[in-house]
């Protein structure tokens, strides 16, 4: 009885429309009328150029931005949960604090600061001599530069996940490691790095399906432009329904539903797999 | 140099990384929202000649009848009943699945998982609205949202019950409590800190919420604040100074919460990924 108020509303909100996407994918579908017409769109689907680009481009954003979250998010939270950094608090409000801010002005914030002449990034670049690019406008750069922004917004939230497993590992460990004569390097190697484990593991999920899944970055920052140089499969769904396709926006979320299922839930697995080892 | 003056060198060039990386983009908003629409123009990061702070801020906020001050009120509304009816819902729902284990328990759990990662199919959402009638209204996107966090809030509530000892329920039933006076009058307190992570962490999200909106609440009448903001970039294309005066409103009632609340943010944030 006590489940009853969430599951109804869980099932109706979320996953009965999850569930009526497999159907509505396979129709040419007016939101009042609908035409049974099988896997067209998914044929559609990947016989655009427009549409099949946003299927690369959402994998290479998944893996740039989860991947240097990972790594740098690790780095920043080793460095601040060192007791010897007196400022730590400071620094990780700084790092943190773009986390809670909407996407949506991080977005505008910094398309005009990427400008190609008027922006600050490249202004401040022509000072010590180099000719910045053009961050948004340069289409094998553009989806790279979201992805930096990316970084800025959400690295925060992976140190402070380091960080919460960290401060986790008992102290003895470094005291005997500094008893059997280790250095700093191998605090960090040998014990803190395997022994915050949960803590990665938790880290490369959450960022990656977040990558997989991101459409309000882009498309405050991109549009999907130059061309579909950025489109993400997010963002083509949104296009898709907006231009009315209901049915082929559908068969986008299916395909977005499939790539998160075959890819998040084995990589789930194996890491928790490989985490009973250690 | 010796060990000690490294470590202090080390320790300021982070403080100068992260103020000219981190704080330098928030100075350039803040300090842009207080110039001319000329002199805005030229995005750099100087002081302004001329303040016109009051000036643009009352701009922003007569723009088309006020719709910026509608929108915080929308926004405002959608979140707070939102995370009432999340609080509701999750502490009950995290409450049994703790307590009892059946065979479908193990279902509700992977059900539970499941919508953590899967993505909402949208247009479909939008047809079930339409057939209910709240397709564009605010109890419909606060219906949504409370879907789309139910299953992050109610694994942290979850988890905490865990901390709650059985020998209370026990004790109570023993006393003659129902279920749900059992559950209102000891549980439910006992999971004050959860529900106060809950709240905060919630309402940062749902506030800061584009997706959502741009979906199942679109038109200018139900408009929230990032759906103002998204479409101020096209018409305030020429004056930066407006938008980003738009830009600091928008901030600043998440910058509130952090300096608040900045413990229960972080550990609620980090609680829900750290234990799953």
């Amino acid at each position: 009885m006590f489940l009853l108020p969430a599951g109804i509303i869980y099932f109706i909100f979320f996953f009965l429309p999850v569930l009526m996407s497999f159907f509505f994918s396979m129709t040419h579908w007016t939101l009042v009328d609908w035409k049974f017409i099988g896997i067209q769109n998914y044929i559609d689907f990947f016989s655009d150029v427009s549409l099949s680009t946003s299927f690369k481009n959402t994998f290479v954003y998944a893996v740039v931005t989860s991947g240097s979250k990972v790594v740098l998010g690790f780095l920043l939270a080793s460095f601040l949960s060192s007791p010897q950094v007196k400022t730590r608090d400071f620094l990780r409000s700084m790092v943190f604090f773009p986390t809670l801010i909407s996407t949506v002005a991080v977005g505008i914030t910094f398309s005009t600061m990427m400008h190609p002449t008027h922006g600050l990034i490249n202004k401040a670049l022509e000072v010590v001599g180099i000719q910045g690019p053009d961050w948004l406008g340069n289409g094998k750069l553009a989806l790279f530069s979201v992805a930096l922004v990316d970084l800025w917004k959400g690295v925060g939230m992976a140190t402070v996940i380091y960080i919460a497993g960290i401060v986790s590992i008992p102290r003895q460990y470094y005291e005997a490691l500094t008893i059997d004569g280790g250095n700093s390097w191998d605090a960090l190697w040998h014990i803190t790095l395997p022994l915050c484990r949960p803590a990665m593991n938790s880290v490369i999920i959450l960022s990656f399906i977040g990558g997989l899944r991101t459409f309000d970055l882009v498309w405050t920052m991109t549009k999907g432009g130059p061309g579909f140089a950025t489109d993400l499969l997010a963002s083509v769904i949104y296009k898709q329904y907006a231009a009315g396709f209901y049915g082929l926006a559908t068969a986008g979320n299916v395909i977005l539903f499939l790539v998160v299922s075959l890819l998040a839930v084995p990589l789930y697995r194996f890491l928790m797999k490989s985490e009973v080892d250690l | 140099m010796s060990k000690k003056s490294i470590r202090l060198l080390v320790e300021i060039v982070a403080v100068i990384l992260a103020i000219v990386i981190f704080g330098v983009p928030f100075y350039f908003v803040l300090v842009n929202s207080f110039k001319s629409q000329s002199e805005a123009a030229d995005l750099n990061i100087s002081w302004p000649k001329e303040l016109h702070i009051i000036e643009n801020y009352k701009k922003v906020l007569d723009t088309q009848n006020g719709i910026v001050i509608r929108a915080f009120y929308n926004s405002t509304v959608i979140t707070v009943v939102s995370i009432v009816l999340l609080i509701l819902i999750c502490s009950m729902a995290g409450f049994v699945m703790q307590r009892r284990s059946s065979r479908a328990s193990s279902f509700i759990d992977f059900m539970v998982l499941a919508g953590l990662m899967i993505p909402p199919a949208i247009v479909p959402t939008i047809w079930v609205l339409q057939g209910l009638n709240l397709f564009k209204t605010l109890p419909g996107i606060i219906f949504i949202e409370a879907a789309l966090n139910f299953p992050f809030c109610t694994m942290l509530y979850r988890q905490f019950m865990a901390t709650i000892p059985k020998e209370i329920d026990e004790s109570a039933i023993i006393d003659g409590a129902s279920g749900l006076k059992l559950f209102f009058n000891i549980v439910f307190p006992l999971l004050q800190p959860v529900t106060a992570t809950i709240t905060v962490t919630s309402a940062v999200g749902i506030f800061n919420d584009f997706v959502n909106p741009l979906y199942f609440l679109p038109g200018t009448k139900n408009a929230t604040v990032q759906l103002t903001l998204y479409n101020f970039m096209g018409q305030f294309l020429t004056s930066w100074n407006l938008l980003f005066a738009d830009v600091v409103l928008i901030i600043i009632p998440p910058l509130i919460l952090f300096i608040f609340f900045n413990k229960q943010i972080v550990g609620g944030m980090t609680a829900g990924s750290l234990k799953a």
